[in-house]
């Protein structure tokens, strides 16, 4: 019964959080109509989002997005460096192949965004089976290492926090 | 104590400004592609992110109470950005014949999502 009202509780409440923070005051009058889209949204689009993602270690959340953070900071700084004081032909970039241990949807779709905000890479597509993602770096020494960062930095916390 | 919250607020200014200007020189200077992708999709996340902050702080500062909708703004260009960047990646690969070519194997049965259809997909 309560699956069928609320097929994403979590979004649920990111629904209502977001519409309150769009208001920018808590009022009775914001949390009520926050609550009906809250409601009605998830039910409208719960045929497009069948699985229910497993989401855990709040603790785990935390010290990814700080991870995260840190490294969209170095990367800037990085990639800033590399556009300036480089010429665009002499720059080592290529596809490389990032393997996923990872299974669940939504993860794998935190790890490519991920990617993407970080240290020049970017995800450019999914293996047909998504098991593999196609990353493209804009300078790389070696596939290995960059394969060995993705994987420890990033693809070890999510799987914590959804697996 | 009022000047070290300006002297934070104008550094902070600086330094988005600075990134939005290198994100779009990229843009413009990168040879292919591929490599025009990087600038704009990350030198554009610090430099956004400082001009918010930027704002928060100085309309902390001026009106005494916090705004969250720097925060929000944040957040949706996290969710939206990687997926422009994404979509634009998947269309040059179908569009560049010389890209396509040279791709490195998945390592599996399927090839990638773009050029290729799932076997067990195809088989029902």
């Amino acid at each position: 019964m309560a699956m069928r009202f609320f097929p994403h509780p979590l979004l649920t409440v990111w629904i209502v959080a977001v519409w309150v923070l769009l208001a920018n005051e808590v009022t009775f009058g914001h949390l009520v109509l926050g609550l009906i889209l809250g409601i009605l949204i998830p039910l409208a689009t719960s045929a497009y989002w069948p699985g229910r993602p497993r989401v855990g270690a709040p603790m785990m959340m935390i010290e990814f997005m700080l991870v995260v953070l840190w490294d969209i900071v170095v990367s800037n700084i990085q990639v800033a460096f590399l556009i300036l004081f480089r010429r665009g032909d002499s720059l080592q970039s290529r596809f490389i192949t990032v393997p996923l241990d990872l299974k669940s949807p939504e993860a794998i779709t935190v790890l490519a965004g991920t990617i993407t905000m970080t240290p020049g890479t970017v995800s450019s597509d999914v293996s047909a089976d998504g098991r593999a993602l196609l990353v493209h770096c804009l300078e790389t020494d070696g596939a290995d290492e960059t394969i060995a960062q993705i994987k420890h930095r990033y693809e070890r916390r999510l799987k914590r926090i959804f697996e | 104590m009022q000047w070290i919250g300006e002297l934070a607020v104008s550094a902070l200014i600086l330094i988005g400004a600075f990134f939005l200007l290198v994100g779009s020189f990229g843009l413009a200077k990168l040879p292919d592609m591929m490599r025009r992708l990087h600038g704009p999709s990350k030198s554009t996340t610090l430099g956004i992110g400082s001009l918010l902050i930027a704002s928060m702080l100085h309309f902390a500062m001026a009106s005494g109470h916090v705004s969250f909708h720097e925060l929000l703004i944040t957040i949706f260009l996290f969710l939206t950005a990687p997926v422009t960047a994404h979509m634009l990646a998947k269309a040059h690969i179908l569009r560049s014949q010389a890209d396509r070519n040279s791709l490195p194997s998945t390592g599996r049965p399927d090839g990638w999502a773009t050029l290729d259809v799932p076997k067990r997909a195809a088989e029902k």
